[in-house]
Order: structure tokens, then C-alpha cells, then sequence
């Protein structure tokens, strides 16, 4: 991983700095996001949600904007922590929910995920995460019925593109207020919003097992993939052209790979077509028509 | 000649006609007590915007045999009104259209022209392409009604100019895009230079409704404005909010700023003819 080579204010296509690129009009954003969020759960004839908040900036900021939307009665969150999850964990989601008020619980995994992984004793991490994301779903599904609300995606774009998600896990919600939101632009949006500072800077972490990073398993900082997933995605630069901009081509094409091969994560599975009209092929109307 | 212009800047719901036709004549109340002459709703105000398999569902025969259209007929008695609506014609074809309603009868409808397919965009999938670009005639003067898609190319507005339209009466369901560090969306700001533009290049009112609301997680921003003959925005800036805007406008500046300013004078449409004649011919013979 190189860090970018410094571009001048007026790049030679006229526009700003690559890293300024990235900067939202937060009051815009904040605006369309609170008003998504109603939107959504008022056309499903509902007026709550329910989130998992697990200390980390993704659901802290959800959490907010879905306060705001809903007011803090209607949204209820759910910590949900495995034995080996940071303390700071707790105690970050902790100051979000006292600084908004919300109604929350608190589900501990480590009995039901220990009675599964114990039949398995080579487990790798990697499938001890998938099953600890997959029990906070069916925890936050429950609750759904229970709670009488939908069940909120706390998932950004870059994790997304990047296919750094457990699908069926942290994936399975029934909306994404933040998905079009780059991690950089999640810091922007949260800084505005009053999050406390300890969720703002510390190192983001699925806190799947100990001393897990985003950053330390992905091997590239955010700050970095944002720039080149902004140039791949939004401004359809080719491959050859995002290196042109002085990143390092064993980057760029690990970055477009992750992309590539995670599409599945972001589509709905193939339905084989046989006859003539077919769910999803060609019979076509909104999820929002209800 | 003063024209007081009211902007329904509605959420339409999705392929619900009945409710939105409820809509739409609670906005003509309120824009009557206000002294409305001309009500503008966006496009497919009747419909919502991207109803898919739905459209032979909420397909309109324009005519006063239609229950929806027989109540906006009606409701043009008492000003004139421009809507949004799904028309299917007398061999069954889908188009994008807009009406004109004034004193009980319809004075012109408008297919869509240009069908964005691309990006987010598949309204050719579902849709017709209009074939007619025509200025007509109202109370007000003449005027041309174009569908989002449709300004953003230039010849469109330009031939209803030279087809004599003084008022250009836009209406869009312009999804929201490009939100960077301005003070506006991008695609907001570029909507706003595009209409400023067209006032500016062709000494014309330029009046446009934007539709609001979401639509799978597509919001649409609303912002909907008025450019008099000078290019300057009488009105703008109401972004993403269900609302009705009223902005009265005197039709006495065309003159003035034609007056100061005669391009529309000095416009060489044989020039353009004979132009184009050869650059299409070139093209079938190349």
C-alpha cells in the first residue's frame, strides 16, 4: 500500500483535490437521509426500527439519523456481544444510546454461538465472524417482530463495493440508510451530528474476535480506498487511469478484484427462467409499490 | 400583462392515481384561493414516477370519458392547469405526456421525446417516444410544455421558440444526484444553469416544476423555479419539500428585455435549415 502522490488544487480535469472530492454537503445529506428513513417505514404503514449498535461509527451515526427521523421512542437497539468483544464496545454504544435516549437490550451471543462452534472445534475466524453476523440478524429479525419495526442496515458503500460484509448477516436489513455513504463521508456526516468523539477516532473493527481491525485485515486504510473506490465507481475511471493518479497498481486491481468478485453480496440470487414472466427478469415493479 | 403562476410541488404516490387525482385537486383549491392562473405539476403527477409493469394500469385515455380527466377538465374552469400522466393513445401505445387544460377542454398534449435510458434511468423499456415538438396557444400567449429528459437537449426548447412559445413550461421527476460539497446538489445546480440559459438565450419565461418525495431509496429534489425573460430566477431554492409555490410574473418583460435584447430577432432559423440539410445529408451519404 503507497499513500497517493499529492495532487495540486486544480487537477488537469478541473476538478478539486481527489480528497476533497469526497466532501458531502452534510445538511443535504442529513436532510435526504432522515427523510429516506421515514419514507421507508412509513410506506410499510410503520412507524419504528430496530438496529444493532455495536460501538463502532456505522451504527452510531444510523442510529442518530434514525432517531431523528423516528424520534428516540421508536428505535430500538440491540447490543449484542460475543465474549472476546472489546469493552469499549459496550461502553461506546452505551454513551449513544444515554446521549439519544433510545429504548435498548442487550442479547449476549457467546451461549448460543459457543453451542455451535463447539461442534466444529477447527473452526477458522473467518466462519466463527459469518456465524456471530448471522445470529445478530436473527436476533435483530426477532426483535423486528417483536419490537414491531423494521430492522436498519447500518452498512456503508465502501464496505459494500468491497464485498466486507457476511452476507445474510450484516446484510440482511430492510433498508440502507448509509449505503451510499463512503467511510469518509460517514466520519464527515458524524462529525456534524454530535457522535462522541471516542466513536469518531477509534480504528473501525467488526470486533469479530480480538484486536481485529478493518484496516489491519483489509490491508489498506480507508482514507485510501475511499479516493480509488470514488474514482472507480463514481467517476468510471479505468483501472490504468486511477494508477495515472499515482496509486499503486498492485492496489488499484486488489481493490477492483474485491469488487468484482463480491457482486453476488449486492444482487438478489438467479432465478432460472422458464416461463414467460419471470420474478426478477421481467416482472418488474418497485419494492416501494406496496 | 401580469400572470400569477402556482408550482404543485407534490409527492405523487406511486401508480395510485385515485389518490393522486385527490391531490391534485386539493392543490387547485388552494392555488384558486391564492389567485393561481396557471398550475404546474410535475411530471407523471398522476402516476408517480417509475411504475414499470404498472403502466397499463394507470394508462389515461385523454378525453372527458376519463373519470380522472373529466374532474381536471372540470377543475380548469377555474384556472389553467398542466399535468403529468401516463397516456395510452388509440393503438394502445405508453406515452410519457403532458396536458394543457384550460376552461373545460384540452388544449394540447405533449409525449415525452427523449426517453432516458441509461443509468438509473429505463423508460424506454415502457414507453413510446414522442414525435411532435408544438408550440400552442393559451390565454396567456403562446406556450411549449417539454418533460425533463427533454430540456436537457437543447432542440426542443429551441424549436418551440422559434414555434412561437414565450413561456416554456417544463415539468420533470428529476431524481436526486451528485451530492458533493456545494450548496446544491450537482444535478440541482445543473437544472438551474440549463433553465437560466434557455431564459437567457431566448428572452423567454422558463417555468419549471420538479416533483419530491422517494421512490426506492431515489429521492427527487423539488426546486422548482421560474427564469424570466433576463435569465435571473424569479423563484428557486425549495428544495426537497412538498409545496405549492406561487410567483406572479409580468409578461410586459418580454417585450422590454427583447427590446434591449433582440436575439429572437436576429435568430437565422434558414441558416439553421440549411445547415442541418447538409449535415444530414452528408451523413446518409457518408
Amino acid at each position: 500500500m503507497t499513500a497517493p502522490i499529492p495532487l495540486s488544487n486544480s487537477s488537469p480535469n478541473g476538478k478539486p483535490d481527489l480528497s476533497e472530492r469526497l466532501n458531502i454537503n452534510t445538511e443535504i445529506a442529513r436532510k435526504m437521509l432522515t427523510g429516506f428513513i421515514q419514507d421507508e417505514i412509513s410506506k410499510v404503514r410503520m412507524k419504528r426500527a430496530v438496529l444493532g449498535l455495536s460501538g463502532g461509527i456505522d451504527s452510531a451515526l444510523s442510529a442518530y439519523l434514525s432517531a431523528e427521523a423516528l424520534g428516540a421512542d421508536n428505535v430500538l437497539v440491540v447490543r449484542m456481544p460475543y465474549k472476546t468483544s472489546s469493552a469499549d464496545s459496550l461502553s461506546d454504544a452505551e454513551k449513544v444510546i444515554d446521549a439519544l435516549g433510545l429504548p435498548s437490550l442487550t442479547v449476549e451471543i457467546t451461549p448460543m454461538a459457543d453451542a455451535l462452534f463447539g461442534q466444529f472445534p477447527d473452526m477458522t475466524n473467518t466462519r466463527k465472524g459469518n456465524i456471530m453476523a448471522r445470529l445478530r440478524m436473527t436476533i435483530l429479525y426477532d426483535q423486528s417482530v417483536a419490537w414491531g419495526g423494521l430492522v436498519m442496515g447500518t452498512s456503508n458503500k465502501t464496505e459494500m463495493l468491497l464485498g466486507y460484509s457476511t452476507i445474510y448477516g450484516d446484510s440482511g436489513v430492510a433498508l440502507h440508510p448509509i449505503g451510499d455513504l463512503y467511510k469518509t463521508q460517514v466520519r464527515q456526516l458524524s462529525a456534524t451530528l454530535g457522535i462522541p468523539d471516542s466513536i469518531l477516532t477509534k480504528a473501525p473493527s467488526a470486533d469479530l474476535w480480538t484486536g481485529q481491525t478493518d484496516e489491519g485485515e483489509l490491508g489498506f486504510t480507508y482514507a485510501d480506498v475511499d479516493q480509488v473506490l470514488y474514482l472507480l465507481v463514481d467517476e468510471r475511471y479505468t483501472v490504468e487511469e486511477v494508477i495515472e493518479e499515482g496509486f499503486a497498481r498492485p492496489f488499484v486491481e486488489d481493490v477492483w478484484r474485491r469488487v468484482k468478485i463480491n457482486h453476488y453480496k449486492r444482487t438478489m440470487p438467479n432465478i432460472a427462467k422458464l416461463s414467460r414472466r419471470t420474478i426478477g427478469h421481467d416482472f418488474l415493479y418497485l419494492r416501494d409499490y406496496v | 400583462m401580469r400572470l400569477t403562476v402556482g408550482l404543485a410541488q407534490i409527492y405523487p404516490k406511486l401508480a395510485d392515481v385515485r389518490a393522486n387525482l385527490d391531490k391534485h385537486l386539493d392543490y387547485i383549491e388552494r392555488a384558486v384561493a391564492q389567485g393561481v392562473d396557471l398550475l404546474v405539476f410535475p411530471e407523471l403527477s398522476l402516476t408517480g414516477y417509475q411504475v414499470q409493469d404498472l403502466v397499463p394500469e394507470v394508462a389515461i385515455r385523454a378525453s372527458a370519458s376519463d373519470p380522472t380527466f373529466a374532474r381536471l377538465l372540470d377543475a380548469s374552469r377555474r384556472l389553467d392547469l398542466m399535468v403529468g400522466f401516463v397516456h395510452q393513445d388509440q393503438r394502445n401505445r405508453f406515452y410519457i405526456a403532458a396536458a394543457y387544460l384550460s376552461g373545460g377542454e384540452v388544449q394540447h398534449i405533449h409525449h415525452k421525446i427523449y426517453l432516458p435510458t441509461y443509468g438509473m434511468f429505463d423508460e424506454s423499456r415502457y414507453f413510446d417516444q414522442g414525435e411532435q415538438i408544438r408550440a400552442f396557444d393559451t390565454r396567456f400567449g403562446r406556450v411549449g410544455m417539454l418533460i425533463c429528459e427533454d430540456f436537457w437537449h437543447m432542440s426542443p426548447a429551441y424549436l418551440l421558440w422559434l414555434d412561437g412559445a414565450d413561456m416554456l413550461l417544463f415539468q420533470s421527476s428529476s431524481p436526486s444526484r451528485g451530492l458533493d460539497g456545494g450548496d446544491r446538489l450537482s444535478g440541482s445546480r445543473w437544472v438551474e444553469l440549463v433553465n437560466q440559459a434557455y431564459g437567457s438565450m431566448f428572452t423567454n419565461y422558463v417555468i419549471h416544476c420538479n416533483r419530491v418525495g422517494y421512490e426506492d431509496g431515489k429521492n427527487f429534489w423539488g426546486g422548482s423555479s421560474i427564469v424570466n425573460p433576463d435569465g435571473d430566477l424569479l423563484l428557486h431554492g425549495t428544495y426537497f419539500d412538498e409545496t405549492l409555490l406561487v410567483q406572479t410574473i409580468d409578461l410586459n418583460q418580454l417585450h422590454r428585455t427583447r427590446s434591449r435584447l433582440p436575439l429572437l430577432r436576429d435568430e437565422r432559423p434558414e441558416l439553421v435549415y440549411r445547415e442541418l440539410d447538409r449535415i444530414l445529408n452528408k451523413e446518409r451519404d457518408s
